[in-house]
């Protein structure tokens, strides 16, 4: 077959002062008719420069050195920038990765999408009305011609991202760049979206160039990977070759690094309970001056749940089941309505604020989002050393022992006075790891330790996570929305759904053997299900 | 040092700081140029700028030295302008500081108090409590920070409502630390950049007030201040309107200064500004 899009030693140069020259070097790729080539790398690899170069959209301080990029007989690397704009959109399409910003949220769906045509074409309005509507029942959008008047704040998130794809091919593009676009999306909905853009694209004819950092995702659909690392692709072919025989050691890694979906054997620990919820609700209650507009949102119905000592509790469900609110009124950052949380007997949820701050030392939280959890403008060792200086712990001796908590979670104590914003994501979940300890608590309760970083770097914070419960003793609570994450390190496991928990038990026997069909329909959403079995039958 | 470079990129922040140079240099340098009480008479009454040479910037109706009110009247403008404005931003940041933080009910009582000295026209507020207390300077600076503290109230609440809920905040209080502490030593550094912006139209705006209070003759006439010097010009304004121009050209400028200044920060605090 015939390559549509062909990208021939496209390089790409950084700002000076940046940590590297460029971010594409050489880069070769070939977009045939009626494929789809995955891009997967980690961040920062310029997997989605190579998009924004193919558009011809890189940030002003970013310039195109060398190379072609051939579409349709012509070059756009030297296209004048008129000629680009009626490629965008009509020749080349793109979809992203988070529909609520690529969308106006002040103009209805429908009218966005008409607005291609009205762009591109000289159609009448009652025409692009048509053609708008058999597009958004292309995508299959529940009830389309509603969907036409509605605001994308009224779509939930996959319904969004299907009406970012009809825009997309609105105009039959030849190309459809999707950058990222199920990352933002919950496992079921991902598997939906996925399906959908195979099926339009067998249909279609369309060839598209995904982008995504996930292997399970690129085992689901693609016909031909290109792994790129540091803007240079080192690896590429068919799918199936790259995916059962890497050649290079990155890709092997990367593999490595996609969690099995089998739990490791049952490990020993206490029948005692460390942490108890008991019967634990939270309603929220938005809006409502003279009761109109109000909405109630059940968000955790009656909640019961174990956590022994030494064990690591897994609560897994997908966005809006609760789980980050369950976590915050276990942490009592949320007062739950009713319910009791006791901590060795002790309620927590009826504690008084003094009481509470005195028994904060024994359980201890890790944030989702390594960027937003540490104060920008102090240093990472202050920072670390707060815990006990509030406690009583004085400076000096707070200071010596974050050093040495740096060096517990494998950084360098040396390192203490600098800024969070020195450090990578990795690192920075790290310095968040360290805070929590710091204090010595017995339960941690970690809220999506891993899932703003990449693969191979979720894979060495998960490690450390499990060490420290080892060598600490520590009991974890972890919430997550994946269930690979959740696989790797939990004894017990609690499957979340609107407020309750549909099912528990220990993670071999939940993840062998589902019971509820909600657990039994998450675990088939997981992307690359296949391929990790057959890998594992070779192992 | 970067910081530095970043305000020097503009070149009128740059003219602004030196017009606030030369206006803080006017009030260091006053006793010493013109060690004689400003107020006191110093020749004949309404001479013209450059017609006695004692006299560079001419004398007044009531024939004291213009230059001499000028130079002392940059002490009382700047001491007006940084009082008034630490008074209306320390009421201002704590008040919305603690709406903000803790939102619910005593946002709601602390932002109708604030929408109640913001309906008024604070010019207007100003008079009433002049008229009330009295209009010695130590009076006036006060009832300036007064009536000046609701705008950077809505701006630190504003700041507060984005910042409590990021994940430090949360992580602040899993790890027991106090409200007050969380506030002041962990949010406000974050909140204070538009703030300490903001406290340049503050200032600007303090300074322009006392000089509308003092054309009013409403302000403390044993001081030499530039709005004095301007109500008194009133009188004779038809002829010698240099009276009354030349301390509203000091005005003017330390205004523009302040203001460029407060701009030129802006630039420099604002990352997202930055090499546009």
């Amino acid at each position: 077959m015939s390559a549509i899009l062909s990208i021939e030693g496209l390089t790409v140069a950084l700002p000076r002062g940046a940590d590297r020259p460029h971010a594409l070097d050489d880069v070769t790729l070939e977009l045939r008719a009626g494929e789809i080539l995955c891009v997967v790398g980690e961040s920062g690899s310029g997997k989605s420069m190579t998009a924004s170069a193919v558009m011809r959209l890189l940030p002003d301080n970013v310039a195109l050195t060398r190379g072609r990029i051939l579409f349709g007989g012509r070059d756009l690397a030297a296209a004048e920038e008129e000629e680009m704009r009626a490629i965008r959109g009509a020749g080349i399409a793109m979809i992203f990765q988070e529909p609520m910003t690529a969308l106006n949220p002040l103009r209805p769906v429908g009218d966005q999408i008409g607005e291609m045509f009205r762009i591109h074409t000289d159609l009448s309005a009652e025409q692009i009305r048509a053609r708008t509507l058999a597009l958004l029942e292309d995508v299959r959008i529940p009830d389309p011609a509603l969907a036409m008047r509605a605001y994308p704040h009224e779509l939930s998130g996959g319904q969004r991202q299907r009406a970012m794809i009809a825009m997309a091919l609105a105009l039959s593009p030849r190309v459809l760049i999707a950058d990222e676009p199920t990352t933002a999306l919950d496992v079921t909905t991902q598997a939906q979206i996925l399906s959908l853009i195979r099926d339009l694209q067998r249909r279609l004819g369309t060839a598209v160039l995904f982008i995504t950092h996930d292997f399970g995702v690129v085992a689901e659909i693609a016909d031909r990977v290109a792994v790129m690392q540091h803007g240079v692709v080192v690896e590429q072919g068919e799918a199936a070759a790259v995916l059962n025989s890497p050649q290079h050691p990155y890709t092997k890694a990367l593999i490595a690094a996609v969690p099995p979906l089998a739990a490791p054997p049952p490990r020993a620990f206490s029948d005692e309970a460390i942490l108890k919820l008991e019967g634990v609700s939270k309603t929220y209650r938005t809006g409502g001056f003279l009761g109109r507009n109000r909405r109630v949102t059940r968000a955790v119905r009656d909640v019961s749940l174990e956590l022994p000592r030494g064990g690591t509790l897994g609560i897994v469900g997908e966005s809006g089941s609760g789980k980050s609110t369950l976590a915050r009124c276990v942490m009592r950052l949320i007062r739950p309505d009713t319910g009791a949380i006791r901590l060795d007997g002790t309620d927590l949820a009826t504690q008084s604020p003094a009481q509470h701050r005195a028994s904060a030392r024994r359980m201890q939280m890790v944030f989702q989002d390594p960027y937003a959890s540490l104060n920008p403008r102090r240093r990472v060792g202050e920072l670390v050393a707060q815990g006990p200086i509030i406690h009583g712990t004085p400076r000096e001796a707070a200071l010596a022992r974050a050093k040495s908590l740096f060096a517990l979670v494998g950084l360098d104590p040396a390192s203490t006075d600098r800024y969070p914003h020195e450090f990578s994501g990795g690192q920075r979940q790290r310095i968040g790891i360290a805070r929590a300890l710091a204090l010595e608590p017995e339960v941690l309760v970690a809220d999506e330790p891993v899932s703003a970083l990449d693969v191979s770097v979720q894979a060495q914070v998960l490690k450390l996570l499990a060490e420290l419960r080892q060598r600490l003793g520590l009991s974890i609570l972890l919430i997550t929305h994946d269930l690979r994450v959740a696989v790797q390190v939990c004894d017990l496991v609690a499957v979340m759904k609107d407020g309750e928990v549909v099912e528990s038990g220990p993670i071999g026997r939940v993840f062998e053997a589902p019971e509820h069909p909600y657990t039994q329909s998450l675990l088939a959403a997981v992307p690359g299900r296949e391929f990790q079995a057959a890998r594992r039958s070779r192992l | 040092m970067r910081f530095l470079r970043a305000y020097a990129r503009s070149p009128a922040a740059v003219v602004g700081l030196l017009l606030l140079l030369l206006v803080i240099g006017m009030a260091i340098s006053a006793d010493w140029l013109f060690p004689r009480d400003p107020l006191a008479l110093a020749g004949r009454p309404l001479q013209w700028p450059g017609a006695n040479p004692r006299f560079w910037l001419g004398t007044d109706n009531s024939g004291r030295d213009i230059a001499a009110q000028i130079f002392h009247g940059a002490r009382v403008a700047l001491l007006i302008g940084l009082v008034a404005t630490s008074i209306a931003v320390v009421i201002g940041i704590v008040i919305g500081a603690v709406a903000g933080f803790y939102g619910g009910w005593v946002d709601d009582v602390l932002m109708r108090v604030t929408e109640a000295f913001q309906t008024l026209p604070n010019f207007l507020l100003l008079l009433v409590l002049v008229a009330v207390f009295g209009s010695e300077i130590s009076t006036v600076v006060v009832a300036i920070g007064i009536v000046s503290w609701p705008a950077p109230a809505r701006l630190t609440r504003a700041e507060f409502l984005t910042l409590r809920s990021r994940e430090f905040v949360e992580a602040c209080r899993t790890l027991g630390m106090r409200d007050a502490q969380i506030i002041f030593r962990e949010i406000l550094p974050n909140a204070l950049p538009p703030v300490i912006v903001y406290a340049s139209v503050v200032m600007a705006v303090a300074i322009l007030l006392e000089s509308a209070l003092a054309f009013l003759r409403l302000s403390d006439p044993n001081v030499s201040s530039w709005g004095n010097l301007i109500g008194l010009g009133r009188d004779v304004l038809r002829v010698q309107w240099y009276v009354s121009a030349i301390p509203g050209l000091a005005i003017l400028v330390t205004v523009l200064a302040v203001s460029l200044v407060g701009q030129g920060l802006n630039d420099a605090l604002n990352p997202r500004l930055r090499g546009r």
